[in-house]
């Protein structure tokens, strides 16, 4: 690894790692239950982003399988939470 | 780590990966500071889509420089990504139009729709004479 690719991945979590800090601070501000939904589902994303990031870094293609993992259940989690809010059951 | 990969191929993966991490910086400052929730809607489609194909760009291209064949694992993140985030976006996109109807609120337009809650009182009143009119 060199130091090009090596400070692009630093910077790259570091940025990552803000942007979740802003959602955070979204999730726990949020004035309406769909903000913070919102804000949970870009948690999500992004940490199945920095998963892909730390693949590049350690040069292991396992990561790929737990930011696919991350992916699917952040999704059903904001999809049910989603459906809870607006029908008041997940599963009618 | 094996071999060191070529100037060539390690300038394209750096330059997505930064383009990645400025992308989700400026969909975190923007959820962060969009006053309505509508408006903090569109902030996410930045890190879900654009700020995502970077990153898989960047892993398919640093993978496939590695290992000397074509890596493709990752775009099974990004076809996912592609088929869930619409279905997540529109439900909590009628979630805050269903919450905010239900609260009386008067931005929100009238739902198309009269099975679904709140009949604006034009429309009441219309219906019992297209009823009768009806029969």
């Amino acid at each position: 690894m060199s130091g090009l690719l090596f400070g692009a991945i630093v910077f790259t979590l570091a940025c990552q790692v803000t942007a979740m800090a802003l959602c955070l601070l979204r999730l726990v501000r949020g004035p309406s239950a769909q903000d913070r939904v919102l804000a949970m589902d870009l948690i999500c994303t992004i940490a199945m982003l920095v998963l892909l990031v730390l693949a590049i870094r350690y040069g292991s293609t396992m990561y790929f399988d737990a930011a696919l993992l991350i992916a699917v259940s952040g999704f059903i989690s904001s999809a049910a939470m989603a459906k809870f809010l607006l029908r008041g059951e997940v599963i009618e | 780590m094996s071999t060191p990969l070529a100037l060539w191929i390690e300038l394209p993966v750096a330059l997505l990966l930064v383009a990645s991490g400025v992308f989700t910086l400026a969909a975190g400052v923007g959820v962060l500071r969009f006053k309505s929730f509508f408006m903090r809607m569109h902030p996410p489609a930045l890190a879900f889509s654009l700020s995502a194909w970077c990153v898989t760009l960047a892993t398919i291209l640093y993978f496939s420089a590695r290992e000397g064949a074509l890596s493709l694992h990752a775009w099974l993140i990004i076809i996912f990504l592609a088929m869930t985030v619409p279905v997540t976006t529109t439900l909590l996109a009628r979630t805050e139009l269903f919450r905010r109807r239900t609260r009386g609120d008067a931005e929100v337009p009238a739902p198309l729709s009269r099975m679904v809650a709140v009949v604006p009182p034009e429309a009441a009143a219309a219906e019992p004479h297209d009823a009768g009119s009806g029969a």
